[in-house]
């Protein structure tokens, strides 16, 4: 079978997590630790496992026994929440890192869009990156040689060619390290989330040049949060939860199983203590859906208000610093909104600090359903500081919905209207006559 | 692992023979000590190429003095031996001026020097590129050494300018020359190599190579020479593979009478030994790089 570009089988990988930051208790642990580690750590360096702290570990599998086949010419979708192992995945099957077990066969020139930029060096010009970073993504000398006006033309940068990146905006950036990244032709294309940047505009034409290389008969691995893109531009989704492939179907199915169905309502959110890294800037910590009496509430009225509060810290001060809520439905993204909308905060620097953001969602807007909460923090056109998304799912409940309920639209906003009648002459003249 | 279908060997699609990189790539865990995959690197010589190119752009990039600093670390190491040395300890120097008998043994020796700091910094300075991409990381040092040539040639001009003011003549032996550039090559890389991929779990390597380096230096003899050891101890002496190199450069170049043909043999084998190893320990550990770097 020549068809099958991408075969995955019982593959899984594990990692190391140190315990040692916890691990202490007394000063006598302390010291006798402080003496026996390095020559735990000198004999466990030749044995090819080193990990820096041996013995004191606790293991987890970022994926496990996931199985599947991409034929040729497929564009697959992979969905997950924050931590199911998308990114492990896309890391295993680019080569980055190795799996723990199982086994990947790829046939065909894979080429990884894991970030955009990477190799970008803020010294050298936008022409010297073009090269750098088109080598470091695969592509020859000649190869960039013929895609270069096209890169350029594609990132509109013709006039800071020779100027360092360091000078550029950071929209600038993003577009030329984008163009690179865009103009490559592997025969399998694997990305992660290159969506995330730019301007809106950016970002449409970003995903008319994916729509182009899945129609060109690539294989493709897309990863994403956005559940419109893929199911867009997927022919097949897998739902990857808790390193598991649990779903592998058509992706509107995948796509409405994942947003609906996919676990229990609850109106908390907190962020998992799980020692991952937290981002340097600011780092959520949670996220509740409050009712009208500012309790949190998984089921909310369709005639009621309610607010979606996220919580988070500021470590550094940082600029043009932007909370966003979004809410999702099955149908995909409903909307977004940033806290720089209504509070002046817009381009202000924002102090270290803790802080709550909270936004209200007047009565009768979204139509009875469930949904999902999306928080993220960014820096809009730099960098996407955290994201979190689906981190709650709630029901807007039909008490209150006082209308027909299979209306079209994705959302039901009660609007004012007037009727009048035009055929007659003004009832108040009518009147007078009779 | 289970039982896993027959896999034939495929050759790529007749239509796009537009790569010579392998178009079947089997992805599965590795253990123990692994190939160099010396085919691979080659079929990525292009991105040495540019990651070479982009450590010598950037090297003196908003620097005032720029690549003035390639000729000032060695000559001012110059001037301060020369002075101590060979003007106040009166170290003997081979019978040829001490100014010219310190500084061809720097020349190399900064290039040794500075090809192992830098390689032993590389991959934790390139945390961005390996955790995001797939590439021989094996290319990560090698660029840096290399790129190193550059500020060896510029170091090696003021030599020659120096051979001029004191008028000595080179001999025919510095046809040897580019071998002996290419043992400290052998050297700085293997070294490097060993630090590199140690850097990554053991961020005391940052703190161990100033070290090193400083202690190196005194052990190899740039600022006196190994004529003052007795056979066979001069000999042995170059299992120190800077020993080789730089009494090698004096011979070549200044046409000191020491014979070094013995000491350069015993230097390379060491350095091809640290060579070696240092890339087979480095490929071994490359695996875990992109977790814990």
């Amino acid at each position: 079978m020549n068809d099958i570009a991408v075969q995955v089988r019982d593959l899984g990988k594990k990692y190391r997590i140190g315990a040692l930051e916890e691990g202490r208790r007394t000063l006598r642990e302390t010291l006798t630790d402080a003496l026996a580690t390095p020559f735990r750590k000198a004999g466990s360096l030749l044995s090819g496992n080193a990990s820096g702290a041996a013995g004191m570990e606790e293991e987890i599998w970022a994926l496990k026994d996931i199985s599947f086949d991409v034929p040729r010419g497929q564009v697959l979708g992979i969905i997950g929440k924050n931590g199911a192992g998308k990114s492990t995945l896309l890391k295993v099957l680019s080569r980055i890192t190795e799996p723990t077990e199982g086994f990947i066969e790829i046939r065909g020139r894979v080429g990884s869009l894991l970030e955009v930029g990477t190799g970008f060096h803020p010294e050298l010009t936008g022409r010297e990156n073009v090269y750098l970073n088109g080598a470091i993504l695969g592509m020859g000398r000649t190869e960039i040689d013929a895609k270069f006006d096209q890169i350029v033309a594609f990132a509109e940068v013709e006039r800071f060619l020779d100027t360092p990146v360091k000078y550029y905006s950071s929209g600038m950036y993003v577009r030329l390290a984008f163009a690179v990244a865009a103009h490559l032709e592997p025969e399998i294309l694997v990305v992660d989330e290159v969506l995330s940047v730019g301007d809106a505009a950016f970002q449409q034409k970003c995903l008319g040049k994916m729509g182009d290389v899945a129609q060109s008969g690539r294989t493709v691995l897309f990863v994403s949060h956005n559940m419109g893109a893929v199911t867009d531009l997927c022919d097949r989704a897998i739902l990857l939860e808790g390193g598991q492939v649990t779903m592998d179907d058509g992706p509107a199915e995948v796509v409405s199983h994942y947003l609906t169905s996919g676990g229990e309502t609850s109106a908390v959110w907190r962020r998992p203590e799980s020692g991952e890294d937290e981002p340097a800037e600011a780092a959520v910590r949670s996220v509740r859906v409050l009712s009208e009496d500012g309790l949190p509430e998984a089921v909310i009225p369709f005639d009621r208000s309610f607010d979606v509060e996220i919580e988070y810290e500021i470590r550094e001060p940082t600029r043009d610093l932007v909370i966003v809520a979004g809410l999702w439905s099955y149908r995909g993204f409903l909307w977004q909104s940033w806290d720089t909308d209504t509070t002046g905060l817009r381009g202000k620097v924002r102090e270290p600090g803790s802080y709550v953001s909270r936004c209200r969602v007047p009565a009768g807007l979204v139509r009875p359903g469930r949904y999902s909460v999306t928080v993220v923090a960014h820096v809009p056109n730099v960098e996407v500081v955290e994201s979190w998304h689906h981190v709650l799912t709630f029901d807007v409940s039909q008490v209150g919905f006082r209308f027909d309920q299979d209306r079209a639209g994705s959302i039901t906003p009660v609007l004012e209207w007037e009727v009048t009648r035009q055929d007659r002459a003004a009832p108040t003249l009518e009147a007078t006559r009779s | 692992m289970s039982s896993t279908p027959a896999t034939t060997r495929r050759e790529g699609p007749p239509a796009t023979a537009e790569e010579s990189r392998p178009t079947e790539v089997r992805i599965e865990p590795t253990k123990g000590w692994i190939s160099l995959n010396i085919k691979e690197l080659w079929e990525y010589r292009e991105l040495l190429y540019f990651l070479t190119w982009r450590d010598i752009k950037v090297r003196y990039k908003q620097t005032v003095l720029g690549a003035a600093w390639a000729i000032i670390q060695p000559f001012f190491t110059m001037v301060v031996f020369s002075l101590f040395f060979g003007k106040l300890a009166k170290v003997p120097s081979d019978n040829v001026p001490y100014p010219i008998f310190s500084y061809a043994a720097l020349v190399p020796w900064t290039f040794f020097a500075n090809g192992l700091t830098s390689s032993s910094n590389s991959v934790v300075g390139s945390r961005s590129l390996v955790t995001k991409i797939y590439f021989p990381r094996l290319l990560v040092p090698l660029g840096t050494v290399t790129s190193g040539a550059v500020d060896f040639v510029l170091a090696f001009i003021v030599l020659l300018a120096m051979m001029a003011f004191y008028g000595i003549a080179p001999t025919m032996n510095v046809l040897w020359l580019p071998l002996l550039l290419v043992l400290a090559f052998i050297t700085s890389l293997g070294v490097g190599l060993w630090f590199a991929a140690l850097n990554v779990q053991f961020r005391d390597v940052r703190h161990v190579v100033p070290f090193i380096t400083q202690f190196w230096l005194f052990a190899t003899p740039v600022a006196w020479a190994s004529s003052m050891l007795p056979q066979p101890w001069r000999t042995l002496y170059a299992i120190n593979p800077m020993a080789g190199v730089v009494e090698g450069f004096r011979w070549a170049l200044i046409g000191t009478k020491t014979q070094p043909g013995p000491m350069i043999a015993v230097s390379s084998v060491v350095a091809v030994v640290l060579l070696v190893s240092g890339a087979f320990y480095f490929r071994r550990m490359e695996r875990t790089f992109a977790d814990v770097v």
